[in-house]
């Protein structure tokens, strides 16, 4: 019998089931055994045997909560790609390890601005204070704008519990049970761990805000304590000189 | 005829004139802020310090208001406007009609002011938080309803190509906007969430959600626009039957295959972004199948474009659609797209498919379908030859100043001295970018100027339309007087 089109073209059902069927193919092959092959996340372990890559802290996490309220992610890119260009300038290449925990991704899709997956600890924060808020007092061509209100609003850490609470029901280990805080003892070394108890968020958020005090202003807690303390662990968590050159070729 | 109220009408009309006019309004508001953020990037004092209208905010309520407020309204008036003529049954529900439209307004609104105060998801062309992706997808189900059901009420045998079109776009966008979208609120009351998937699989799911809202969204729909007006336009039969089904399946089968060439040399595993470079080189057949079978549509009738700008605007359209589905797969080739990738080209790239492609097809379509709607010629034609010369002068601007700064930029930041050192700091490529910056803005603004001359012609058209009706009613009432 020979095929006709006709068939689907007078046959409303048929055209929607059809469809559906051609439309599903690509996105399941190319997404679905991402969550399912264990090269596609590589393994990063430091010396002692603990995991290299951690959730961020709970003033890390608020900070990465303003740089995607304001929008950073379309001028800065966090993905530095395996070039000798971006080697010189950025860094190793970024790991998909290095991501896992970002919920969402913030990779970005332009550099208006330079790359700063691994823009951690290369300025002061006394820098990133003063570039925040003016941007051409420090880079005199600059043409990013001003963000003065991340030091005048003080930062909103009343629901730092539910935040972090969202971000474990999507896989973050942040924990909860004295069970779950054991295994991330294990997983991450006490030190990390006990960053990652909700119970005790907020406790966590104001020491780490007075220890570093990022924005140079101990008397308050501002957005740019947060912002500044997530910009200044991106890219820091892999010491790569610990390992051998070309070990994580193997995972490309 | 003209007086005759819209439950009198054959089709539902009404809801159409409402869409037709908003996609002008939204285009206009949307591409006037596009020009504003194009300032900002050349001039940053524009960003006054002020949180809601600096770049990062800003930008997203120009994507939003341009896709969804301008594009979207434009495929919600031509969908139901062609669903239903090619079918000859009527919108099963006028309250549910005009409940996609009341929806779909506030859906723009909501998301252009939710990012202005802060809120969003950080994935780009999907930035709407959840309570607004919540009233998507009801919209969204709604609208898929009164589309369906338009098909099965249908008194001809076969569903007009165009429609096919359209139900891929209405079954895609649903798909995609659910598994994107999928992420966990903060708590019941506030707006704020977090993604589902983290990493690796986010940036795939969002790729795979932004290339195909272009593929589906941009370009399946607004081929079914296309499908449709421009045969009417043209007063000639579509080029190649056999033609449209072939470039229809294959398109709709390859476009899912592309959107991981937005992640190429990333931490996304190489197999995938392999396979869609393929499929995106491959891509380019069904493309220009598209674009032969709705230019090759004018054979016989080429002096139209002599006499006819609405036509110019049509032809153009298919144009750059043909330029900008060969720049795409160009750029999805690896090794273009280490130098092309995060730079102003890509940017480029999107506005020769958006303003040369989406806006010119919606442009030439609203001119024949407006004045149809309200029982009417239009204005002026003269209007019409002046907007299509303002917009095509102001995408050339746009896109060559673009191929400029992302080539210019991608070269500088690759370049090596003598010794093997990087030859330019990034500042430095920053300060080249002005230039070109500047002129971008030019190109946008006069590509806004010919949609403010298009709204002139749209409004006087619509008045002349109230004065018909008015004017023949009067004399209808003094016939029956003097009887």
């Amino acid at each position: 019998m020979k095929f006709k089109h006709e068939k689907i073209e007078t046959n409303a059902g048929l055209l929607i089931a059809l469809t559906l069927i051609v439309v599903s193919i690509g996105g399941l092959v190319e997404i679905v055994p991402l969550f399912f092959i264990n090269e596609t996340i590589e393994q990063v372990k430091k010396a002692d045997g603990t995991e290299a890559i951690r959730p961020y802290t709970p003033l890390e996490s608020r900070g990465r909560d303003i740089y995607v309220r304001e929008g950073c992610f379309l001028c800065h890119s966090q993905m530095i790609r395996p070039f000798r260009d971006e080697h010189l300038r950025y860094g190793h290449y970024s790991l998909a390890a290095e991501s896992q925990y970002d919920h969402p991704f913030q990779w970005g899709s332009k550099r208006t601005g330079p790359d700063l997956a691994r823009v951690g600890k290369k300025y002061s924060n006394e820098w990133h204070t003063q570039h925040l808020l003016k941007p051409k007092s420090v880079v005199p061509d600059s043409i990013m704008p001003n963000y003065p209100w991340l030091l005048k609003n003080d930062l909103d850490y009343s629901d730092i519990g539910a935040r972090m609470k969202a971000q474990k029901r999507v896989g973050v280990p942040y924990s909860e049970t004295d069970e779950e805080y054991e295994t991330n003892v294990k997983r991450f070394g006490e030190e990390v761990a006990a960053y990652l108890e909700i119970s005790a968020a907020e406790k966590n958020l104001l020491r780490q805000a007075e220890t570093a005090n990022f924005d140079g202003d101990k008397s308050r807690l501002t957005e740019m304590d947060a912002l500044v303390a997530y910009l200044q662990v991106l890219g820091t968590m892999v010491d790569f000189k610990s390992y051998q050159e070309g070990h994580f070729s193997e995972f490309r | 005829m003209a007086h005759a109220g819209a439950s009198k009408e054959q089709y539902n009309y009404d809801v159409i004139r409402k869409f037709a006019v908003m996609s002008l309004v939204w285009g206009l508001v949307g591409m006037s802020v596009g020009v504003y953020i194009a300032l900002e990037l050349a001039f940053p004092a524009l960003n006054f310090d002020i949180p809601e209208i600096t770049f990062g905010r800003l930008r997203p309520v120009h994507t939003t208001l341009v896709i969804f407020g301008f594009g979207g309204s434009a495929l919600f008036a031509t969908s139901y406007y062609i669903v239903q003529r090619t079918c000859q049954a009527r919108l099963f529900s006028d309250g549910l009609a005009t409940f996609t439209f009341w929806g779909w307004q506030i859906i723009v609104l909501l998301g252009a002011l939710s990012y202005m105060l802060g809120y969003s998801q950080g994935r780009e062309y999907a930035e709407f938080e959840w309570p607004i992706d919540i009233l998507i997808t009801v919209v969204w189900v709604a609208y898929m309803a009164l589309f369906v059901q338009v098909l099965r009420e249908r008194s001809q045998p076969h569903i007009y190509v165009a429609n096919w079109f359209f139900l891929a776009f209405i079954l895609v966008t649903a798909i995609l906007h659910i598994f994107n979208n999928l992420a966990m609120p903060v708590d019941l009351f506030t707006m704020k969430s977090y993604s589902a998937f983290s990493g690796v699989q986010d940036a795939m799911t969002q790729w795979w959600y932004g290339h195909n809202a272009v593929g589906f969204f941009l370009t399946a729909a607004f081929l079914g626009m296309m499908y449709y007006f421009v045969p009417k336009q043209a007063g000639r039969p579509v080029y190649s039957y056999r033609l449209s089904i072939i470039h229809f399946w294959a398109l709709v089968f390859l476009y899912m295959w592309a959107g991981a060439h937005h992640l190429h040399w990333t931490a996304l595993p190489d197999w995938t972004s392999t396979l869609a470079a393929t499929f995106s080189i491959m891509l380019l057949l069904p493309s220009w199948g598209g674009m032969i079978n709705g230019i090759m549509t004018l054979s016989g009738a080429w002096d139209k474009l002599r006499s006819d700008p609405i036509m110019l605007f049509m032809i153009a359209s298919l144009s750059f659609y043909g330029m900008s589905t060969f720049e795409g797969p160009l750029m999805s080739l690896k090794s273009v797209n280490a130098l092309s990738h995060y730079t102003d080209w890509t940017i480029g790239h999107v506005h020769s498919g958006a303003l040369g492609w989406v806006a010119m097809i919606s442009f030439g379509s609203m001119y024949h379908l407006i004045p149809r709607l309200y029982g009417t010629k239009i204005y002026s034609l003269k209007l019409i030859y002046t907007h299509f010369w303002l917009a095509t002068i102001g995408i050339v601007l746009y896109i060559t100043s673009m191929w400029i700064a992302g080539i210019g930029q991608g070269l500088f930041l690759r370049a090596f001295d003598d010794y093997g050192n990087l030859k330019f700091s990034f500042i430095e490529t920053v300060t080249f970018l002005h230039q070109p910056y500047v002129w971008r803005a030019i190109g946008g603004i006069f590509f806004v100027a010919g949609v403010v001359v298009m709204a002139y012609n749209i409004i006087r058209t619509i008045n002349q339309s109230r004065r018909e009706a008015a004017e023949l009613e009067a004399r209808i009432a003094a016939k029956m007087a003097n009887a």
